[in-house]
């Protein structure tokens, strides 16, 4: 069995990099996630496996630094919390825009603003409707744990070449901080120039005699050529929503109450769920894990068994937007969320809970 | 079992790195653990607490409002936590600089002086073994080699030759803690 290893979320998100075979982190600090950079610096994988760390000036530079990286079919990653990711978003559009592989880790804090550095959840509509300019989306993994934020590096990687796109790692203060054991997996090389040079004809690899050059721009001048990139943009959304969607489901079989959450927030509804049951309420627990693409089709399924939902999130009621567009008026959708950075404890989403179904 | 700890007091007093210490025991012995920090600026001198749960089960919330034990090391912790503490459940706090006494009739209190008994050691720096010790003489939720192999984990290598000296603190506190 392989080693478990005490580590905070931010540290398993650098140990995964490494160990899945990311070719560079480009970064700049911020509560809470610095640790993710710190872990890095600690490691210097430029000493093993060649991975190259970089502090840049600014998010803005981690941003484009990660295109670059991207154009060449490198693994590349950065991470920011909530007000460094705004400064990313204009990059993060044209990674999209551009078809372009990479991975973006925002451990969400308090906004807006400069807000507060305690955890947030109010970053859920700048990730999962894009956040820059553009029709545009990114693929969001929401982690809830330690072994999630390791394993969601790999799957993000995995994901963003798939279907060249930019892909978000979207936890929150507590995830990053939080330290719990970690399972390290089988170490993944770092891939080659010449694999890379036969796996991905698109990349920016050097011209052979053989073909044109290859071009990576998100411009088009030409309103049919541009409206074609859209086109083409939209039919790989739809195919993620049809073959992407993670979701978890806790004591939902006989739930005639749900209760949504993501990230930190479906742990602490788990033990909110866990009393609930105790007092004879049946309630499950759904927990997305792909924020983007929404797991709509499981909320649908769950519908004519139940008599309310309520989302929970640490916002003022940004994914019960979603929930509602996926409920369509069937079931009441209600909702219950703190502000500010603070977490509410399992008994203070109970009461609420039960206030809403008494209703 | 499941136990759910709270330990807090000033940054500085060691007690992010004994709940970082009792977690890894657990591990030893193959327990589901959490380890969560308050963190931001009060880490530089200020008030500091963490979160650990320690269970043979699936740890779902890692954050909590009522626990079995709170560890208390200052009079903000003491204001903070004592009503936070589960009926039946347990407090031990260190006396030196608590002004308010606590109240509480339905919980077991226990006091450990470890300012003085680490200073008598000889090393200030094991004052939160010392704390340990006196929480684990109540609750022996790990066994004292679990405890060093956490001590092996949780520490540099470089600091290894310490752990003598620290279990020696650990032992102390199981001895000199005092019922109130």
């Amino acid at each position: 069995m392989a080693e478990k290893i005490l580590m905070k979320g931010n540290e398993a998100i650098a140990h995964a990099a490494i160990r899945c075979g990311c070719d560079g982190y480009f970064g700049y600090p911020i509560t809470p996630q610095s640790e993710v950079m710190e872990t890095l610096m600690e490691e210097k994988p430029w000493e093993t496996t060649g991975m190259v760390v970089l502090q840049a000036e600014s998010e803005t530079s981690s941003i484009n630094m990660l295109y670059g990286g991207a154009c060449c079919a490198k693994k590349v990653m950065t991470s920011s919390s909530s007000p460094g990711i705004s400064l990313m978003c204009e990059g993060i559009s044209y990674l999209a825009g551009a078809e372009l592989p990479c991975l973006v880790v925002n451990v969400v804090r308090g906004g807006p603003g400069l807000g507060t550095i305690q955890p947030g959840q109010g970053d859920y509509f700048q990730a999962v409707k894009g956040g820059g300019h553009g029709d545009y989306k990114t693929i969001v993994l929401a982690p809830s744990s330690a072994q999630e934020m390791y394993d969601f590096v790999d799957l993000s990687f995995e994901l963003a070449f798939k279907y060249r796109t930019p892909a978000m790692i979207l936890a929150d203060g507590i995830v990053g901080q939080m330290m719990e054991t970690v399972e390290l997996r089988p170490i993944k090389p770092r891939i080659s120039n010449e694999e890379i040079i036969a796996k991905y004809p698109w990349a920016t690899t050097g011209k052979p005699q053989n073909r044109k050059q290859n071009v990576i721009t998100s411009l088009a001048m030409d309103a049919a050529v541009h409206e074609k990139l859209n086109q083409n943009l939209q039919e790989k959304y739809k195919i993620m929503e049809r073959d992407e969607v993670r979701f978890e489901t806790v004591n939902c079989e006989d739930a005639e109450h749900l209760i949504i959450a993501y990230g930190c927030m479906a742990r602490i509804c788990e033990s909110t769920v866990e009393q609930a049951r105790k007092e004879g309420i049946k309630v499950g627990l759904l927990r997305p894990i792909t924020l983007f693409p929404f797991p709509t089709n499981e909320i649908k399924r769950l519908v004519p068994q139940l008599k309310t939902i309520m989302s929970v999130e640490l916002s003022a009621g940004q994914m019960v937007e979603d929930i509602r567009l996926a409920v369509n008026g069937k079931v009441p959708v209600n909702f219950f969320g703190r502000l500010g950075g603070i977490v509410p404890s399992p008994e203070e989403v109970l009461d609420a809970f039960k206030q809403s179904i008494s209703k | 079992m499941k136990e759910e700890i709270i330990i807090a007091g000033f940054g500085g007093q060691g007690v992010l790195s004994m709940g970082k210490i009792l977690a890894y025991s657990g591990i030893m012995q193959g327990q589901q653990v959490t380890w969560m920090p308050s963190y931001g600026p009060e880490m530089r001198g200020g008030t500091a607490n963490v979160t650990v749960i320690l269970s043979d089960s699936k740890i779902s919330s890692p954050l909590l409002s009522r626990f079995d034990t709170a560890i208390i090391l200052n009079q903000q912790s003491m204001d903070k936590f004592e009503n936070s503490i589960k009926p039946g459940g347990l407090m031990i706090y260190d006396p030196n600089g608590i002004t308010r006494k606590p109240v509480r009739k339905d919980i077991k209190i226990y006091s450990i002086d470890a300012v003085e008994l680490s200073n008598e050691l000889g090393n200030s720096k094991a004052y939160n073994m010392v704390v340990l010790g006196a929480f684990l003489s109540k609750k022996p939720i790990v066994s004292m080699e679990n405890v060093i192999k956490g001590l092996k984990k949780s520490i540099p290598e470089r600091h290894h030759h310490l752990i003598p000296m620290n279990e020696q603190a650990i032992k102390v506190g199981m001895e000199k803690i005092e019922e109130k």
